[in-house]
């Protein structure tokens, strides 16, 4: 396997190019918003916006593409979105001089927004919307670092394509949409009004991507007919005739379908800026049909498919996330929009979903070594261990990817989530490791939840002691509680109290995206939005889910053991000494830490005392959550993952009992707390395997081993097994840094000469030089597994 | 109740025998070869260990010492070998775990309960429990149980052995021995004697004797550049594991210079502080020599 010149080139030229800010997204829907269009339904005027901004943006075809069409004016030119949150100048300022994931903003684009796109949307964007509904208790939660939450600068989005763009134009669409439209019940149903303008908005979003497509076919015949070279005049030929056929028919080769799948991507992205941007799913299940047709007809090689995934890659790889500011760049501090491709796993019919085109995008992942997308494979106890093997190998070069997914578990708990069966086995991960049912579920992530911040609360009767605020419950002094029985009761009631809080907030948000900023275009792509005439953000899907992502949980059951073993159990150290002791941060009580690190029972190391009481924290979490009613007619759920929140939640939290300093990182994922694991990665495993992975929506188990340890087959092998035990225990999700401590502390003085080193952060890979000095310290403290 | 010292139990062990193994780890050995990087394994008899880089001088030791045997010298806690009984009061006060009590007496119970909880591990990669050392031999009564035991709830056992043991004690145990891992170092006995302080007699006869018997056996042969890792003497041992009737591979395992820093911690002397491992490529050039002689040989475990 090779990369053709064409290849590496827009791979080096993706790689050098430096994201800036373009306004010309904003620039266009500040043009639509400031007409007056009179009384028109929400819906409508979101597809009109949509139906304005694919006419008249810039259309790009770069040299050499074969997959075309990009988010902004040219590769990483990333666009905004004010009508969701308008950038003031100043956070322009923070965007353009920020050390880490910074964008180049011109003074001309600067220039625009101070004249053009503030005036009109400040004060009015949905960002000010939100914070302007949110309660005094929210303010307040939000402000200590209880909670994040995703809405404010993002829309709701989390969500991946099943297998329907490959059988059906947006024609197709279209026709739907007019069926449903006749049908249409005004007697009997109140209704048919509110789904008449949705489906009539989805019409148009429809015909915008189609246009949208022809526009590129124009771009490139009107290329065709100047370019000199006959190589690629043919090229820019074949490209019309593909912008021609897709969207708007069903593809009919590996070339169409890729395009078609693109071309989606970019509307989904366009039309708003939904977290975790969009993914295509299971693409060696929906490609297959199209390779073995392709090879059978002798119309396609397998070094032209590969070379088409390919830029396909780079494609994604062109679009870094929407610029954040404030809490929200802190919880996800990255480029990375997320878009994760799956592998493997099963087919509908629940068989051996491995083919020729899984090992075809392993190659790529391996070749291509990118930020985006992400790619995972999707484990199934019927899937063959040379596939695991295979992908062990692109694990072991040390760049973070593939991340490794038990398939069989994922349709346990989406079947334990109320999906079909048929639905569940086409489902599977997204973003870093969220579960859902592809094409058929809008499955949101509203926040990340510091459990951590709970405990430190209930410590305090609920003052944080940062600042002297009431944020919790008064439940009592903490030298008061007689039993760990009474401090657990106290914190329970803590936790529900701060999740009513965050529950609050979501519904209400749920609401002002369903009412104001309607999806049509999403709603399109999503069961069952057409056969309900309801939009995305309303509960059009077939299924609801709203998650709510613990954070911290090793440092809790650290944190937590400490007190039950020391306070509690043994008589070692008294509360009021060991709140004295954490209010000094340690100094001068070094040999106390010492104790609360190595003389306490800790996550991590198959010790049923420390782990018992991480399923206690576990379990109080999701009782506090799990079947909570959402707006949507769906239901709450939960899952264990951090991004880059554990650092940030870690800064607004003092020194805590398991020995942990103020200020610093807290526990990623479902992983123990950085250097507590000490005895192998089979202890860690067993572990974690200790809660009950089936009634969540996704965990994420970080591993970091040294280089040495998957030197030869054997231990590559190994490995295999390593993740089938878990996946046999029903361990969700693993991922793995091989990557040693020395190579990350050299790049950490030479950035310059490790800006290619890509690391495992969290559900994500990321360049090691681009993360913040406390992440990179964290990623080195991580435990390192070595050959014994 | 049966017991024995033992002074470590490593999971996910990769290294000694199939798949992903347990190794318990017994507390002494009748050889002292000079490369050895276990030398807390060496004594049948608890000994202190001390990681002076932990120490945050706080003095817990010194006040929790009834025998006074801990001083202060230059700033830090010393410790008067004279004086100490090893009776650990010292250990449970050092937070900072910078004192270690080298050797646990443990009960077969309690071993078991550390081995049965990788089960799992076990099933999926073929591995099992590898019972290591020091010699595993010198405390015959013990392993023995330990092996019944392993065998009794179905997981696989290996024994790492140099084979210095009185045949009787090695006879009592092989049926309940699923591999051996049989470590022959030099064929010269003169040598052997100067590197390992006792004669390889016992250990040829062992395994000529195991071998005719039909136990599943592979040599492991540590290379130690400068003394054994010459061609006569490889060849030799390659020629006589040839001829043995029964032996599954020859293991070549590549001297690490990692227990500097144990012989520290134990207050010993490491006479071999000059030798580097073997060059890369080495090893692989030492295992297609010795293929020559007929015989499956891997590097590392």
């Amino acid at each position: 396997m090779a990369t053709s010149e064409r290849v590496a080139r827009l791979r080096q030229e993706s790689l050098a190019a430096v994201p800036t800010i373009s306004t010309e997204r904003a620039e266009l829907m500040t043009a639509f918003y400031q007409q007056d269009r009179g009384l028109v339904s929400a819906p409508v005027r979101r597809a009109l916006s949509f139906q304005y901004l694919m006419e008249q943006r810039t259309i790009y075809i770069g040299a050499g593409e074969l997959i075309v069409g990009e988010k902004g004016p040219a590769p990483k030119a990333t666009p905004t979105y004010p009508e969701l949150c308008c950038h003031s100048l100043a956070d322009l300022d923070i965007l353009n001089s920020r050390e880490k994931i910074s964008f180049a903003v011109s003074p001309q684009a600067r220039r625009v927004y101070e004249n053009q796109i503030i005036p009109f949307w400040q004060g009015r964007s949905m960002r000010d919307l939100i914070f302007g509904q949110m309660t005094g208790a929210w303010r307040a939660a939000y402000d200590a670092g209880v909670f994040t939450e995703f809405m404010e600068q993002r829309s709701p989005g989390h969500t991946v394509l099943d297998d329907k763009i490959y059988y059906r134009g947006m024609l197709d669409f279209q026709q739907e949409i007019a069926r449903n439209l006749e049908q249409l019940d005004y007697l009997g149903d109140a209704k048919a009004y509110a789904k008449e303008q949705q489906l009539k908005a989805m019409d148009i979003v429809a015909g915008a991507l189609i246009r949208f497509a022809e526009r590129h076919a124009e771009h490139a015949r009107a290329r065709a007919a100047e370019e000199k070279d006959s190589r690629r005049r043919a090229e820019l030929e074949r490209i019309a005739a593909v912008c021609e056929r897709v969207p708007a028919h069903a593809p009919r080769d590996f070339w169409e379908a890729l395009q078609y799948y693109w071309f989606v991507h970019l509307g989904v992205t366009l039309e708003l800026n939904p977290w975790d941007a969009f993914s295509p799913g299971k693409l060696d299940q929906h490609l297959y049909p199209f390779y073995q047709a392709g090879l059978e007809s002798g119309t396609l090689t397998r070094e032209a498919a590969e070379e088409l995934l390919q830029c396909l890659w780079i494609k994604f790889n062109n679009q870094p996330a929407p610029p954040k500011v404030g809490v929200t760049a802190a919880e996800s501090s990255t480029y990375t929009d997320f878009a994760q491709i799956n592998t493997g796993g099963v087919r509908p019919d629940g068989s051996d979903a491995v083919n020729e085109v899984t090992y075809l995008i392993l190659d790529v992942v391996e070749e291509m070594r990118l930020l985006q997308p992400s790619a995972s494979i999707q484990v199934s106890k019927k899937n063959p261990d040379r596939f695991v093997k295979r992908a062990a190998r692109i694990i072991r070069t040390g760049y973070g990817q593939p991340s490794v997914f038990n398939s069989d578990l994922i349709v346990q708990e989406l079947v334990r989530m109320g999906k079909s069966v048929d639905d569940a086995r086409c489902g599977g991960s997204s973003g870093c490791i969220e579960v859902g049912a592809f094409g058929k579920e809008n499955f949101n992530l509203t926040g990340y939840f510091n459990l951590v911040k709970v405990l430190e609360l209930t410590l305090h009767n609920g003052v944080d002691p940062r600042s002297g605020r009431r944020i919790g419950l008064e439940t009592g002094a903490a030298e008061q509680f007689d039993t760990f029985e009474a401090l657990f009761v106290a914190y329970r009631q803590q936790l529900t109290y701060l999740i009513d809080t965050k529950v609050r907030g979501n519904n209400v948000i749920e609401r002002l995206y369903a009412t104001f900023m309607p999806v049509p275009f999403l709603s399109l792509l999503i069961d069952d939005c057409i056969a309900n005439g309801r939009d995305y953000h309303d509960g059009g899907a077939r299924y609801n889910t709203t998650y709510i992502q613990g954070v911290g949980l090793g440092t809790m059951a650290d944190a937590l053991t400490a007190i039950k073993y020391h306070v509690y159990d043994q008589g070692t150290l008294r509360m009021a000494d060991l709140l004295a002791v954490l209010a000094d941060d340690f100094e001068g009580h070094e040999r106390v830490r010492q104790m609360l690190l190595n003389r306490t029972p800790r996550y991590g190391n198959d010790d049923d005392y420390a782990d018992g009481v991480m399923r206690r924290v576990f379990e109080a979490y999701l009782d506090a959550v799990d079947g909570r009613p959402n707006t949507k007619g769906g239901t709450y759920r939960i899952n264990m993952l951090p991004t880059t929140c554990h650092v940030y939640f870690g800064s607004v939290i003092g020194a805590t009992p398991d020995g942990r300093r103020a200020g610093t990182p807290l526990s990623e994922g479902i992983s123990p707390v950085q250097g507590a694991d000490q005895r192998g990665p089979t202890a860690v495993i067993r572990s974690a395997a200790k809660m009950d992975h089936v009634r969540t929506g996704g965990t994420l188990l970080n591993q970091k081993f040294t280089p040495q340890l998957l030197k030869d087959e054997t231990d590559l092998d190994n490995l295999v097994h390593l993740v089938r035990t878990y996946f046999k225990l029903d361990g969700h999700h693993i991922q793995f840094n091989v990557v040693d401590a020395e190579t990350l502390r050299a790049a950490q003085r030479n950035p310059e000469q490790y800006r290619d080193l890509i690391v495992r952060v969290a559900g994500y890979s990321d360049y090691f030089c681009d993360l913040g000095p406390a992440l990179q310290e964290e990623i080195i403290a991580r435990t390192e597994h070595n050959a014994f | 109740m049966t017991t024995g010292l033992i002074f470590d139990i490593k999971k996910f062990s990769v290294h000694d025998g199939p798949g992903i193994r347990t190794t318990v780890f017994f507390k002494g050995c009748p050889l002292r070869c000079q490369w050895c990087h276990n030398p807390e394994s060496q004594r049948l008899g608890r000994e202190r260990l001390i990681r002076t880089e932990r120490c945050i001088r706080c003095g817990a030791c010194l006040a929790a010492c009834e025998q006074e045997a801990i001083s202060w010298v230059d700033g830090q806690p010393v410790t008067d070998d004279g004086r100490c009984i090893l009776c650990g009061a010292c250990v449970a006060e050092c937070h900072a775990g910078a004192r270690e009590i080298a050797g646990r007496r443990m009960t077969v119970g309690e071993v078991m309960a550390e081995v049965e909880r990788d089960i799992a591990f076990y099933d999926e990669s073929g591995g099992g429990v590898t019972f290591s050392g020091g010699e595993p031999l010198m405390q015959p009564e013990f392993l023995g149980a330990l092996l019944q035991a392993s065998r009794d709830r179905g997981i696989h056992t290996a024994l790492d052995t140099c084979g210095h043991a009185p045949w009787p004690v090695l006879d009592a145990v092989r049926r309940v021995v699923d591999l051996f891992l049989y470590d022959i170092k030099i064929m010269d006995e003169t040598r052997h004697r100067q590197f390992t302080g006792v004669s390889n007699d016992l250990i040829l006869k062992n395994l000529e004797a195991l071998s005719a018997l039909g136990s599943r056996i592979v040599v492991r042969v540590p290379v130690i550049p400068g003394i054994n890792d010459d061609e006569d003497n490889l060849r030799r041992l390659a020629a006589y594991v040839a001829a043995l009737p029964h032996v599954e591979g020859l293991a070549l395992l590549p001297y690490h210079a990692t227990a500097t820093a144990k012989y520290e911690r134990l207050g010993l002397a490491y006479s071999l502080r000059e030798v580097r491992p073997p060059p890369d490529g080495r090893m692989e050039a030492l295992g297609q020599m010795l293929q020559a002689h007929g015989l499956e040989v891997t590097i590392g475990g």
